[in-house]
């Protein structure tokens, strides 16, 4: 048994929604995911970073200095607002409506 | 009674300001704003627009806009329509009104809900150009508007103030 498998064990997931707008709707070419979510994922920045981590447009558009805002259930969030289980996540551009 | 809505269809102004009066004499002054499509962004011609919202938080920010209004200044009814879809040059995009008994109210809340939605409201627009379509940048002048109230926006910004999104 490695030491991957029984930390797989240990930490516990969390199941979050998380939905794509408008630029990185486009160059993401997905619109919303269910995720499962380690549970040393926390926070809005942590969950930012773990989906860079996928590379390619994820680490081009989710790049740090990149303008991405984030709104957890609907409601604009700080890089430090924390995530639980259930929680619906948006990425997306600066706004520009009106 | 407020209103908020986000609609495709295209939407009357008299007709609206006739209905959210009617019948209140308390109301002694209205104050409305029409935003329209140009033909012309960035120095490109723009040949149709698409609008994009995130169902949902879009009409729960626009109601917090509308409270936030209505905390801060003396206004009796504000009326909000935005459209989304595909719009061209000339077409209305965005109706705000609002009902107060005196000018002063209802001008000031009027410029606020839209200087505030335009730096909150998850609204995104991708123009048409002869060099091919283009998602529209968020201008650093909607959030100095907004910063006239109070308001930290940061929607331009790289990196968003600490304690917004």
């Amino acid at each position: 048994m490695g030491a991957n498998d029984s930390e797989a064990r240990t930490i516990p997931t969390i199941s979050v929604t998380v939905l794509y707008f408008a630029r990185l709707r486009e160059s993401l070419g997905l619109g919303s995911e269910r995720i499962e979510l380690p549970g040393n994922i926390v926070d809005v920045d942590g969950l930012r970073d773990w989906l860079r981590a996928r590379g390619g447009a994820w680490a081009d558009e989710l790049a740090p200095g990149r303008a991405v805002r984030v709104a957890v259930n609907q409601e604009m969030a700080a890089p430090a607002s924390p995530l639980r289980g259930g929680d619906e996540i948006a990425f997306f551009p600066p706004v520009t409506g009106g | 009674m407020d209103e908020i809505r986000v609609q495709r269809e295209d939407f009357d102004a008299g007709r609206e300001i006739a209905r959210m009066r009617a019948g209140n004499p308390k109301i002694g002054a209205i104050a409305s704003f029409i935003g329209v499509v140009r033909d012309v962004n960035d120095g490109d011609a723009v040949g149709e627009l698409t609008l994009e919202h995130y169902p949902g938080m879009t009409e729960k920010a626009l109601s917090q806009i509308v409270e936030e209004a209505k905390a801060r200044w003396d206004i009796i009814d504000a009326l909000v329509i935005h459209r989304v879809g595909t719009l061209r040059p000339t077409d209305q995009i965005v109706l705000v009104i609002v009902t107060s008994a005196h000018r002063g109210h209802a001008f000031a809340a009027c410029e606020f809900l839209m200087d505030y939605l335009k730096t909150q409201a998850p609204f995104w627009k991708k123009e048409e150009t002869p060099e091919g379509a283009r998602w529209v940048d968020a201008r650093v002048a909607d959030d100095k508007a907004a910063e006239r109230w109070g308001i930290e926006a940061g929607n331009a910004a790289p990196v968003p103030p600490p304690g917004k999104g």
